[in-house]
Formats: C-alpha cells, structure tokens, sequence
C-alpha cells in the first residue's frame, strides 16, 4: 500500500464539507443560509421498487391502451374544481424568490401540459397570473400582498402551514432581492433581511384553522378548492387535522422540499424524508374513510416519473415539483459552470438561491441577469420534463397493469431496504416481511 | 336603502353573497348569534349594521365597506382590511385587525393579544386596552391604544407606529420609545377624530383624548439585517492568514 494515502485520509467525521463550514462559521459569526433542500443521503422512493406484471397480473400494452392521468380536487364542495390533466404540478415558489421570467416560464411549461403552478410568499403577479392556466394562490403566515382581488382570481387556494425544507420556519428573502417591486409587494423596506412570520396571525390550532378556511369559502363564495399545505413534521396527525378542518386537498412536503433561503441546519436536521410521510398521511385518510377523495399531493425531492409512480403506489394522488422545475428550466445548467465558479460554486453544485446572483437568471432580481431567461423557451424545457415524467408514470403503470395511474397500489411495490421497507410498510424485496407489522 | 337580515331565518350563506352581490345600500343584521366570517369579503361600498355579537374573522378582508357591530367580536374581527371601515362598540379577541393593508378599524373596547400583528398599512383605533404582542411583526400603518398595552408590545416591528396614552407592560425584540414629533401629532389628531362618534350617538366621546397625553412606540431598526463579521478581511488587513 502506498504509505502517501494514509497521509491524505479524510477524516469522517471532519471531512472537507464538515472543515468549510466551521471556517465559515469562524469568520462570519452567522448561520449559513442557503437555497435547494437537503442535500445528505436519505431514504428516498429509489429505494423501492415495482414488481411489474406476471403470471397473475395482466400488464397493458406499453404504446396503445390507454392509461388516464386526470386528477379532479375539489369536486363537491367548490363551485370550480381543479382539472388537471396530469398528477404533476408546481409548487409554491414566491416571484421575489423568483424572478418575473422564471416564474412566467413555470406558468407557460405548468399550462402547456395541462397542470397547475403555485404562487409563494410575495403574492400574486400579473405575470404568472396571465401565463398560468390553472393557479393556485397560497395563503401564507406572511399575508404579503393578500387580498380578495387576487384571491378570487386563483383557482385553488393553499393555507400554508409548512414547508419541508423549514417545518416550523417562516420564509426568508435577503435584502440583495428585496428591490422596490419585491419590497412594495411585501409592505416592507428595500434590502432588509427579510424573515416572514412562521405562525398564522389569526388562527391557531385546528379548531380555527376550521373556520379560517369557512371565511375564505365564504370570501370566495365557495368556487375554488381549499388545500392545506404542511411541512412533514406529523404527517399522521397533521393530515387528520387538516381533513377535519375541512381541507380538500393536503400538501405534504417531505424534508427533501426545496427553498429559497433557509437556514441549512433547517434543511439538514428538522422534517422527516417524503418516503417516511407518505404512508403516514395515507393511513390517515383510509382511517377517516375519505382516501382518494381529498386527495393527498406528495412533495420534496421528487424527480422523476419513477418517484411520480412510487408516490401515487403508495396512496398520493398527485406530486408537485419545485427543484426539479427549476433545474428543468436552466438552474445549474453547466453550459453555466465557469460563471457559478466565479461565484465559488459550480454547474451541479449550486445552492445559493439567497444570494440572488444566480447566472441562469432564475433565483434573482437583478434584471440584468434575470433577462438571460427566455420565459418561452424554458416554458418549453419544463413541459418536456413534465411530459417525460408523465410518460415514464404511464409506462410504470401499464407494466403493472393499470388504466388509470390511481389504481396504482401497494402490491405493485417492494422495498430495497429494511429502512424503506419500514417507512413505506412494503414487503422488503423477496420477502413478505413488513417491519413493524410482522 | 336599507335592508334587514335576520341571521335565525337566513344563512350566512345567504347572507354573504348577497353583500358580494350588491353594490350599495345599507344591511341591518339581526341575530348573529356570534356568527363566524359574518360580512366577509365586501368589496363594494355597502354598510353593514350588526345588532349583536360576532364570532371570528368578521369583516375579513373588507374593501371600501363600513361594518359596524354593536357588541364583541371574536378573533381576527377585520383580519387583513382593505380599505373602508370597521368599528365595534364592545371588545375584540385576539388578532384584531390582523394584517389589515389599509383602511379604520375602531374597537370601542379592548382588544386582545396581537393587536394589530402584520399590519400593512390599516389603521386601528382601541378605546380601551390592547393585549400581549400587540402589533407584532406590524409592517406599516397606525395602533392608536387609549388605555395599556400589555407585555412585548411591536415586538419585531418594522415601520408602523404605535400610539399609547396609559402604560405599557413591555416592549417586544426591537421595539423603542420614539420622539413624538409634529406630523406624528398630526396623524394622532386624525386618528383620533376618525374614530370618535359625532356627539349625542351611541357612545358618543369614547374616543376622546387628547394627543399630547399619548407615547409613540416604533421601530429601533435593529433586526432588518443579519450582522455579519468578517475576521478574514480584518486579518488580511493586519497582513495576517
């Protein structure tokens, strides 16, 4: 063995990362606040696998027979129910976060292929209000720019109580975005450090969380479908609050979610991984007789038509992307590269959505750089990817033998591991064992 | 015109989108029975008389309406107001005037914890006695409190100002005492005019008082940006690694 090695062994325990981040610390005396979402290795859907069709089970051909995608929330109760053509849909991501560009690309790529882009926590611009077919209107701690205008030109509204990158923390948006148009939107002074409320003003609890969501039925004349947003914290619990509040439709974005700006011990170490969550919420929704009628949107790290698949196996009815539509539409491109390594970064690295230098002209205010993203042609990236996804969700279906990619189910899965086999209750591969059960 | 509702005989349903539906006029409610999200949503110049007490989230949202309630309300009464106003004459919950972006919300009594919290631009007027965190995280627009402030009063307060004429328990994170100049007068006088009842009304001179007698409470500014060091630069300085 060459002796040389021994004396270039990473330390576990300190290795380069571990280093960096405790010199970084030393010098500056604050947290380190980044974008993305939780980049250490967790169980994830690629730990489970399907069984695909077999003596028993009839597969459907993989280019004929039709294998439907449609998802309807909201049906009974809201005068407007969402239609959606495909179970993909974009998530919550603020134009402040965002800019104008990049957030009028989701509308164009989300519309285009027949699904739903989300607002976040700066309100609803003109922009992605006219680009996006169907949009989905948060309803934030923050309330920054709320109003009943905006509220009855949304097609769903979404009480955020969480996210998964921050279950338990409020947005963030540092001064270097916070320009004159961010800053009116929000009510707040130019290039302030902004930290949005991580409690709702008026309500707290279920009981209220009830009648907050009466008021904004009632505001709305009871037109669009109401969903509740939370971080995986309890998806258990959470998911039976939020049905008897009256919810139709639950949001559960695991600890992979994105963001665009959080503390990174907040991304790394609060939240628990969207595999570990899904089933939790499901069983909630079985056990309260109403699964697959409000219907349950799985979140945080999903990325392909795989993870769509595995999501909806195991009792979701549809998933909704933020990181991914990004990278979709041009985040860490690496005809990029040289340019996030002027930024100490690089192509396939870069996570400082906070700092709103971002090359690609996504994660920015400055109209310099955000003008370096054409809204059609990234509109364009992102339905591509969606229909990828949906393409690979279908092939997935069919070999499993489904019509409609709902009927995916438990029994098509096995798990890879023990740990994902205990998370998502699926026999561990070659086995019938379920931990915990048996 | 004036039209009456009787909330035993007609739903809020009911009730609520026929205030969506009209575009001026006067309602009488009767028996609201502490309804929830009673009169939410207004977005014309309507004016809405509630002869009872509310339950939450009453006038929600108002836009250029007048709600006025002759009892208590429950929590959030005008939560995130527009414009227009909305005045009761007993006491409010918590949460009163919550994220209100613009318009008068008088509360002839006292009002609960967090006053006030988020405001973006309302105005609000208590007669009587405001709670703990009052006009927390409050971003812009007027807290005028005739009586006291209970404790961690503007904690995290960004711009908007806080008018107090008796004691406050305590001021939040960031929150300071703040020199009462002639313009901040100015604005108290009409504060104070606005949300005074003409004489010979139902609790007519409530509101009364004199601006000289308040203390102005805002924001020290402290907490708008992270402090953040720089020891390489300071050691590059001193030519050291």
């Amino acid at each position: 063995m060459n002796q040389q090695q021994w004396h270039h062994r990473e330390s576990y325990t300190f290795d380069r990362n571990v280093i960096a981040e405790i010199r970084r610390a030393a010098n500056t005396g604050i947290y380190r606040i980044r974008g993305w979402g939780a980049k250490r290795e967790l169980p994830t859907f690629d730990d489970l696998v399907f069984l695909g069709a077999s003596m028993s089970r009839y597969p459907l051909e993989g280019y004929r027979e039709a294998c439907a995608t449609d998802l309807v929330i909201g049906e009974g109760r809201a005068e407007r129910p969402v239609r959606l053509a495909i179970p993909i849909t974009i998530a919550g991501m603020s134009f402040g976060s965002l800019s104008a560009q990049a957030k009028e690309a989701l509308g164009r790529g989300a519309t285009a292929a027949g699904t739903s882009t989300t607002t976040g926590d700066g309100g609803m611009t003109a922009e992605e209000r006219g680009h996006s077919e169907t949009l989905v209107y948060q309803y934030l701690p923050s309330r920054y720019g709320m109003n009943p205008d905006d509220l009855r030109r949304a097609d769903a509204i979404e009480v955020v109580v969480g996210q998964g990158a921050k279950p338990g923390g409020g947005g963030m948006l540092m001064g270097q975005k916070i320009n004159e148009r961010v800053a009116e939107m929000r009510t707040l002074p130019e290039g302030i450090d902004q930290r949005s409320a991580c409690r709702h003003p008026d309500w707290t609890g279920p009981d209220d969380l009830m009648i907050k969501i009466i008021e904004l039925r009632e505001i709305v004349d009871w037109q669009v479908p109401i969903y509740v947003k939370v971080g995986a914290a309890r998806p258990y619990y959470d998911t039976c609050l939020a049905i008897k509040a009256g919810a139709d439709a639950i949001v559960v974005d695991g600890m992979q979610g994105g963001t665009a700006a959080t503390q990174d011990v907040f991304i790394e170490h609060v939240g628990i991984p969207t595999l570990a969550a899904v089933p939790e919420s499901v069983r909630a929704l079985k056990e309260l007789g109403v699964h697959r009628e409000v219907k349950l949107i799985a979140a945080g790290g999903i990325r392909s038509g795989a993870d769509v698949a595995k999501a909806i196996a195991l009792g979701a009815d549809a998933v909704s992307l933020g990181t991914a539509a990004l990278i979709a539409i041009g985040d860490n491109d690496p005809a990029l590269d040289e340019q996030y390594r002027e930024l100490g970064s690089a192509a396939g690295f870069w996570e400082d959505f906070q700092a709103g230098n971002d090359p690609a002209g996504i994660t920015t205010q400055e109209p310099e750089l955000a003008s370096r993203l054409d809204p059609e042609l990234a509109g364009r990236r992102l339905a591509n990817y969606l229909q990828v996804l949906t393409l690979e969700l279908q092939t997935l279906a069919r070999a499993n033998g489904k019509s409609h990619v709902h009927n995916l189910e438990p029994e098509d899965l096995a798990a890879l591991t023990v740990e994902a086999a205990a998370m998502a209750r699926v026999p561990l591969a070659g086995t019938e064992w379920i931990p915990g059960d048996s | 015109m004036t039209t009456s509702i009787d909330l035993s005989q007609v739903t809020l349903r009911e009730l609520n989108k026929r205030l969506h539906e009209t575009d001026e006029g006067r309602f009488v409610v009767r028996n609201p029975r502490g309804a929830h999200a009673l009169a939410v949503g207004i977005t014309t110049p309507v004016t809405v008389d509630v002869e009872g007490s509310v339950g939450y989230f009453c006038a929600g949202m108002n836009m250029t309406g007048t709600v006025r309630v002759d009892g208590n309300a429950g929590t959030g009464l005008a939560e995130n107001i527009m414009s227009g106003l909305v005045r009761i004459t007993g006491n409010a919950t918590m949460s009163a005037g919550a994220t209100g972006h613009g318009g008068l919300v008088v509360i002839e009594g006292n009002a609960g914890a967090r006053c006030g919290i988020s405001m973006k631009g309302v105005d609000i007027v208590v007669g009587g006695n405001v709670g703990h965190m009052s006009a927390f995280m409050a971003q812009a627009g007027n807290l005028v409190v005739l009586g006291d402030a209970d404790h961690d009063l503007g904690d995290s307060i960004y711009e908007a100002e806080v008018f107090v004429r008796g004691k406050v328990a305590s001021l939040g994170s960031d929150c300071v005492e703040k020199e009462m100049t002639p313009q901040h007068l100015d604005t108290l006088s009409r504060l104070l005019e606005a949300a005074a009842l003409p004489a010979g009304t139902m609790s007519a001179g409530t509101m009364s008082a004199e601006p000289g007698d308040f203390r102005l409470y805002g924001s020290a500014r402290e907490l708008y940006n992270f402090h953040v060091d720089d020891v390489d630069a300071a050691a590059a300085a001193k030519g050291k690694p």
